[in-house]
């Protein structure tokens, strides 16, 4: 997936070390996503992925970093996120990506869900840390 | 052994001209304050702090970490505490001790030999100013709490809609500690109003991810274990989608877009229960 990292010096970045730092991350997504005009259809999908990549990134992967963008790409717009933690790594990511798995007490549709919530939908991880990218393009 | 000698000189002076310095410290904070507070309260405080510093000096040196000055650290976090109640910033708070500095230097700075008992006075009282600004933002982090605690009891009513029939109207963020007020509130509400029914209302939740729907069904599950039939209502268009596109599955839980519709199918049920139940006894 094209990294927008770069391009995004409209990006902020918000810490999560702790669940109420999940909100926060939640609502400054959710309040771009109402600033570029999405369909309130797509915002809440896209919150929804927001909120279970940055609680898995807190559970499993011990916290991290959440940066939010609003992008651009051949006319369309829309917004990237990206989670990216010094976490253990997710050892089997087929099986992480299966509905219904979990490692934890959760419900497993965590990361498949939220892969179908969004348009783009990209994981590297590793034993120094998992990075998930995002992107939901508006309509 | 210099150490010795210039807390002897401390004493010393702290002692002598001590009505001085009080009054010219309780002057300096009362300036910076700006009337804020009174300086007959001020002037009390800093009375008793001044002789609990001087005390502790006298006893056990200048290590302000020493055992000894338990007296002033404990009246020191105690004016810190009612400050922060107060609302005053933590630097004014940490000027209040800093000040006495300002007192102390004219008549200190001078001479040699003074100088140096100054500075070693100068270090204890950056060591109080400190402990002030920690003891401020612990009582903060109190407040906060208890606050984050009271908003807990408020968010979470448990109503009765009609007879046998109880409502949860969720708002905000839905985490494991609130669910757990909610379900407890809920199973309270079953049976002290004897009710069948109960409708869990998630209009007011604007997010609704997998935790939340986990908590969402463990409520569920217990009130049925009680007996009681949920409904939950609130489902809002983007939700459903959300939802289906997450792959949750409610099951056999009846939903409902709107709390009118739920209390509609609740009501009805009751009244062919009702039917039932006399059909049955007679």
């Amino acid at each position: 997936m094209k990294d927008f990292g770069a391009a995004g010096v409209t990006a902020e970045a918000i810490p999560v070390a702790n669940s109420s730092d999940v909100v926060s991350a939640r609502q400054t997504v959710r309040n771009l996503s109402q600033r570029s005009g999405m369909s309130l259809v797509h915002q809440t999908k896209l919150v929804t992925a927001a909120s279970e990549l940055g609680r898995n990134m807190l559970i499993y992967g011990g916290g991290g970093v959440v940066r939010v963008a609003a992008v651009t790409d051949g006319g369309r717009s829309g917004i990237f996120v990206e989670f990216r933690d010094q976490g253990p790594g997710i050892g089997d990511i087929e099986l992480a990506m299966t509905d219904g798995w979990t490692s934890g007490n959760g419900m497993g549709l965590g990361l498949s869900g939220a892969k179908r919530l969004v348009d783009e939908f990209d994981i590297e991880t590793g034993p120094s840390g998992t990075t998930v990218r995002i992107v939901k393009w508006g309509r | 052994m210099t150490a010795e000698i210039n807390t002897r000189l401390l004493v010393e002076i702290l002692t002598a001209r001590r009505d001085d310095f009080l009054a010219q410290w309780t002057r300096t904070i009362g300036d910076d304050l700006q009337g804020r507070l009174s300086l007959a309260e001020l002037g009390h405080e800093l009375g008793e702090l001044y002789e609990a510093v001087l005390k502790a000096i006298s006893i056990g040196g200048l290590d302000g970490r020493g055992e000894h000055f338990g007296e002033a650290r404990s009246l020191l976090i105690e004016l810190s505490r009612n400050r922060a109640r107060q609302g005053f910033t933590p630097t004014e708070t940490a000027r209040s001790v800093f000040a006495l500095k300002e007192v102390l230097e004219p008549s200190l700075a001078g001479e040699a030999a003074s100088a140096q008992a100054y500075l070693q006075f100068a270090r204890l009282l950056d060591d109080l100013g400190l402990l002030t600004t920690e003891a401020y933002v612990r009582t903060r982090e109190e407040i906060i709490s208890s606050q984050a605690e009271q908003l807990l009891e408020l968010s979470t009513p448990v109503v009765k809609l009609w007879d046998g029939v109880v409502g949860v109207p969720l708002v905000g963020t839905l985490d494991s500690a609130r669910t757990q007020v909610v379900m407890e509130k809920l199973l309270q509400t079953l049976v002290d109003t004897d009710s069948t029914h109960a409708i869990i209302d998630i209009t007011g939740v604007p997010t609704v991810d997998t935790q939340v729907a986990q908590h969402l069904l463990k409520t569920v599950v217990a009130a049925r274990m009680m007996g009681a039939r949920c409904i939950i209502s609130g489902i809002r268009p983007q939700i459903a989608q959300t939802i289906v596109a997450l792959g949750i599955e409610f099951g056999d839980i009846p939903t409902n877009s709107s709390l009118a519709d739920a209390l509609r199918q609740a009501l009805k049920e009751i009244a062919l229960e009702t039917e039932d139940d006399v059909k049955g006894l007679l």
